[in-house]
């Protein structure tokens, strides 16, 4: 296998004592070391040791889900770069835009990177729920992993729309204003949840702060719990669903 | 029955080091249908491998998308000058789009409510589980609930002039009403409506509708929230 000099030093690299005392292995070489590099690992641990083939093709996912996470991730490193560059007051945060227009080296790249990747992530998010419902994916003993994914399908919508204020254009403002708007619609608690939102009854620098802060901080610790609890329900609920028909007897078949 | 001394052994063995259970298997738990799923493989390399090739080709085609398409930038917000039609961003425009038709608290509230409740608690009523094709059993009642109800979901559309609710409606309707008498064997296109279980055709039309309505009001509606054609 290790023919090439990177491969060499990679695997020297993987016996060193530095290395070891890391990743708590050596070079994943055994079936033992690569179920190592999964559960001995904080992250990949919500992972499964194990998947099933039938769950890695592409048309029984379409990696739906992974695009999903992979665009919060994406989000996250662009949102960061972006705050960087961003104060939540009126009126410096549409001058802000400009700057990033006209001052910042690539900071219309960037604020273009962040905006697709929401549509993006929008479109991703629904396409995986309706994928996993014409699966079948809600069906027990993966129903409360459903609930955690309605959820989180809220979450994005929620991120999506409080990051629409930041710019603070007219687009920004009204689309806020139209979508609040709804809200104090709902006879009982509706103005006082709208207050509540905007810090405020009409939209300004108190609900620009407001939704700063629920798009930038409290938003997007909530998702990842949500995202960690998701991750390790599929794993705890026994895998992805397979297609009760076609699926598991194609599989009769070739055992 | 008259060999006694096996008999007596059972009796005779030490429960501690050889325990007796009884195993009851109910018709729904087959212990061997949930053991046997399929092959498995290692999650490293295998599925990290995958994931990282997907980080991969979305970071290109992300990339390649915002080099080419920039993100707008109106004026600075100005709460005294009002946009027509002010619009809430894309995936909330089929909301807005039931807003023209239907009262606030309906289309605002009510609706949303509703379609979240169905969302979270019907997995939990497992209706349906092996995804019997609708038309499978009691073919003529159930042909007679569908069009009663359809008919009245038109009544109450029509009644509040919800034509872009309408238009997605009666198309699945009309599909669902095709798939009644398809044959058995017939071809693929009707074989595959004709299998088709309740919580397709409800979720198919849900998404039918939701998608139709987004799409009207993202792209044809204008002042006042009229129609327009998005080419003129």
């Amino acid at each position: 296998m290790a023919t090439s000099s990177i491969d060499l030093a990679l695997n020297r690299l993987r016996e060193t004592r530095a290395w070891k005392s890391i990743f708590r292995r050596g070079p994943a070489r055994t079936n033992r070391t690569r179920s190592l590099a999964i559960f001995g690992n904080i992250f990949l641990h919500l992972m499964p040791v194990k998947v099933r083939e039938q769950s890695l093709r592409a048309r029984a996912t379409y990696y739906l889900g992974s695009f999903s996470f992979l665009l919060f991730l994406l989000l996250t490193v662009t949102g960061i770069l972006l705050m960087l560059y961003y104060h939540p007051a009126v009126p410096q945060a549409y001058l802000d835009m400009k700057d990033l227009r006209f001052v910042v080296s690539n900071g219309v790249f960037l604020r273009n990177l962040h905006r697709v990747g929401a549509h993006a992530m929008v479109i991703a998010v629904f396409w995986h729920m309706f994928h996993v419902f014409y699966r079948g994916g809600y069906r027990p003993p993966h129903e409360f992993n459903w609930v955690v994914g309605v959820v989180l399908m809220l979450l994005t919508l929620f991120l999506s729309y409080t990051g629409y204020l930041l710019p603070w254009d007219q687009l920004a403002f009204w689309a806020i204003t139209v979508g609040t708007n709804i809200i104090s619609a709902e006879p009982v608690l509706g103005h006082d949840v709208r207050f509540l939102l905007l810090g405020g009854n009409l939209v300004g620098e108190n609900a620009l702060l407001r939704f700063y802060v629920l798009h930038c901080v409290i938003l997007p610790l909530v998702a990842a719990m949500f995202i960690a609890v998701h991750f390790w329900r599929i794993q705890k609920d026994g895998g992805l669903t397979l297609r009760d028909d076609h699926e598991r007897e194609g599989h009769e078949r070739q055992d | 029955m008259s060999d006694k001394t096996n008999y007596e052994a059972g009796f005779g063995s030490n429960a501690l080091k050889d325990p007796q259970r009884v195993v009851f298997i109910t018709p729904k738990t087959s212990a061997k249908v949930k053991g046997d799923v399929g092959k498995k493989v290692m999650s490293y390399p295998n599925l990290l491998l995958r994931e990282a090739i997907a980080l991969e080709v979305m970071v290109i085609a992300l990339v390649i998308l915002s080099l080419f398409w920039d993100a707008p930038l109106e004026q600075l917000a100005n709460p005294l000058l009002t946009p027509n039609p002010a619009k809430a961003p894309w995936y909330f425009l089929g909301l807005q789009e039931l807003l023209h038709y239907f009262p606030p608290v309906v289309a605002g509230i009510l609706i949303p409510a509703l379609v979240i409740m169905a969302l979270v608690f019907i997995p939990y009523f497992n209706v349906n589980i092996k995804g019997e094709p609708f038309w499978a059993a009691n073919r003529t009642r159930r042909f007679l609930i569908f069009l009663v109800i359809t008919a009245s979901l038109l009544l109450f559309l029509v009644i509040f002039e919800a034509w872009s609710v309408i238009a997605p409606t009666v198309a699945i309707a009309i599909l669902a009403f095709v798939s009644y008498f398809a044959r058995v064997g017939g071809p693929r296109p009707a074989e595959f409506l004709r299998t088709r279980p309740i919580s397709w055709w409800v979720m198919t039309w849900f998404i039918a509708v939701a998608v139709t309505l987004t799409l009207v009001g993202t792209f044809f509606r204008g002042p006042g929230w009229s129609w327009v054609w998005p080419w003129r």
